[in-house]
């Protein structure tokens, strides 16, 4: 798949200002006033510098109210719906704290929210059966894990940035695992994307195309595993530096905005790969 | 809406014969001939004089290799479009319900002025069946030319989706799925047509008739004595004596 950076942007930027959002809600630090209002903002703006980044995205972008209408089928129409509802009623939230209300119900509310905006967002990925690389329940649990990760670390919250990170770090290593032989198993060949397979061994002679196409600047993209390894490697190696920082360092301002770029860094990357390295069924039809 | 429709009045769709179909590409350029100027925003081409160029097209034509050991390998022609799935998992993605399929015959149509441009469309059909026009933004697909099969200001010869009008080896073949006598039923049973990529659960409409099994010539070739047996006697020995000069 085509790494789109509007993309990337969108799914890393709005999954950290939601996870902070869990992280407010649920009162993870108990905060009033200002500082309730800088959270608030810090998370808000992060969720909506990514929504904005998903509409460059767009065709047409002028036409996306028209998104908010199809959440009986559509996980991009609930990811669209649940994450304006959760905007307006963390935003209450804040404002409610500012004035020094806290209605801990209301903090829950829009936590539960925040976090079915995180698996919404996941899902419009997870549910393509045609990527198998996605097409796995743990793809909205890497999502969360890094959401509700980038969360605590922006709130300070040491043990629970811990947990998450050492948490990204195996779910994160589980979804490459399964990943690897994802699309073999998913029984979808040259052979059967033809129907061809039982005269013999099926290989594309010539394309129907000489130039590039949407299909194939799009879809059919091949990430050398060279370079994809490399990156894997440069993941794992943030994700452990972000955890031996929590656990080893005297936690003081500068080592937790350490962690904190670290963190979006590794989100950055591995949410790069996410794309580049997950192959479409569609290419099938291109394997020469 | 993007909720598919439980049933369907007909079941409009292709049957493409992979054992008729030359590769010409006609269809495809008449495909975009009927489509650019019709339906919907134009079919429309990026630097087509210049080097880095690209274009929207409904259908394109593969070509494959088929190899088996010990056997002559095979080619064959593969014209790909929308299969106008059942359960279309295009249909059901898409955010704003540009995407609908039609309750009366089955077609997968997008509604260009309801289109964001998304894209996921594209991405969750496994046949590449969808292309989005880079000037318009809009997602553009097989529309099975439901402006031509339903007009009545052409005359009836030409109410087929154009692909099939124009396809000089007759390897494409229009009709309704849901009538078991219909021509496309009737020629799928008799051909084994056959489902791409079965295993994703989308049901296409369309059917792909296999390539028929070649000619084989192995069964004549013990008769065929293409070695001329050595002559005997008087004449035998004269060309024996001639070979060695």
């Amino acid at each position: 798949m085509h790494p789109a950076k509007s993309i990337i942007a969108f799914t890393s930027l709005s999954g950290l200002g939601f996870g902070l959002m869990v992280l407010i809600g649920l009162g993870l630090p108990q905060v009033m006033g200002w500082p309730a209002l800088v959270f608030g903002l810090l998370a808000v703006g992060l969720a909506g510098i990514g929504l904005l980044a998903s509409l460059l995205h767009l065709g047409n972008p002028q036409r996306f109210l028209k998104a908010f209408t199809q959440w009986r089928t559509s996980w991009l129409s609930r990811e669209a719906v649940f994450s304006m509802f959760t905007m307006m009623l963390f935003a209450l939230h804040i404002g409610l704290l500012f004035f020094g209300i806290r209605l801990i119900f209301l903090g829950y509310l829009a936590s539960a929210l925040a976090v079915a905006t995180i698996v919404c967002t996941a899902m419009i990925y997870a549910q393509l059966r045609t990527i198998p690389r996605w097409n796995t329940w743990l793809t909205p649990v890497l999502f969360l894990a890094f959401a509700i990760t980038g969360g605590a670390l922006v709130t300070a919250q040491i043990y629970l940035g811990l947990a998450g990170s050492a948490l990204v770090l195996v779910v994160q290593i589980a979804h490459w695992a399964r990943g690897r032989r994802a699309l073999e198993r998913s029984g979808s060949t040259a052979g059967t994307a033809t129907a061809l397979g039982g005269l013999g061994t099926v290989r594309m002679l010539e394309s129907p195309h000489t130039a590039r196409n949407y299909v194939t600047s799009e879809m059919v993209n091949h990430l050398d595993a060279a370079r994809a390894k490399r990156l894997k490697i440069v993941v794992i190696t943030l994700l452990v530096a972000q955890c031996l920082m929590l656990a080893l360092l005297p936690i003081t301002h500068a080592v937790v905005a350490g962690t904190i770029l670290l963190h979006l860094a590794g989100v950055l990357v591995s949410r790069w790969l996410f794309f580049a390295e997950s192959e479409h069924v569609v290419g099938l039809y291109y394997k020469g | 809406m993007t909720t598919l429709p439980q049933h369907t009045e007909k079941k409009l769709g292709l049957v493409i014969d992979l054992d008729t179909c030359v590769g010409c590409h006609a269809c495809v350029i008449s495909c975009k001939e009927w489509n650019t100027s019709q339906y919907g925003a134009p079919l429309s081409d990026q630097n087509p004089y210049g080097g880095d160029n690209g274009g929207t097209f409904l259908n394109r034509v593969h070509s494959y290799e088929i190899t088996k050991e010990n056997m002559a390998s095979q080619v064959v022609h593969f014209p790909r479009s929308c299969l106008h799935c059942e359960d279309a998992p295009c249909v059901t993605v898409c955010p704003t319900g540009a995407s609908y399929k039609r309750v009366e015959d089955g077609i997968v149509l997008v509604n260009e002025p309801d289109c964001i441009g998304c894209g996921l469309c594209a991405w969750a059909c496994p046949y590449g069946a969808r292309e989005m026009d880079a000037d318009a933004g809009v997602m553009k697909k097989c529309t099975l030319c439901v402006d031509r099969i339903y007009n009545e200001n052409i005359p009836e010869i030409d109410r087929i989706p154009s692909c099939v009008r124009t396809c000089p080896a007759g390897a494409r073949h229009f009709g309704d799925f849901a009538d078991p006598q219909s021509n496309v039923s009737l020629l799928s049973d008799k051909r084994n047509g056959v489902e791409l990529m079965p295993e994703l659960g989308t049901a296409p409409v369309n059917r792909y008739l296999p390539p028929r099994p070649r000619d084989q010539i192995d069964i004549l070739a013990p008769l065929l004595d293409t070695e001329p047996a050595q002559p005997g006697g008087l004449l035998g020995w004269v060309d024996r004596m001639l070979e060695r000069l």
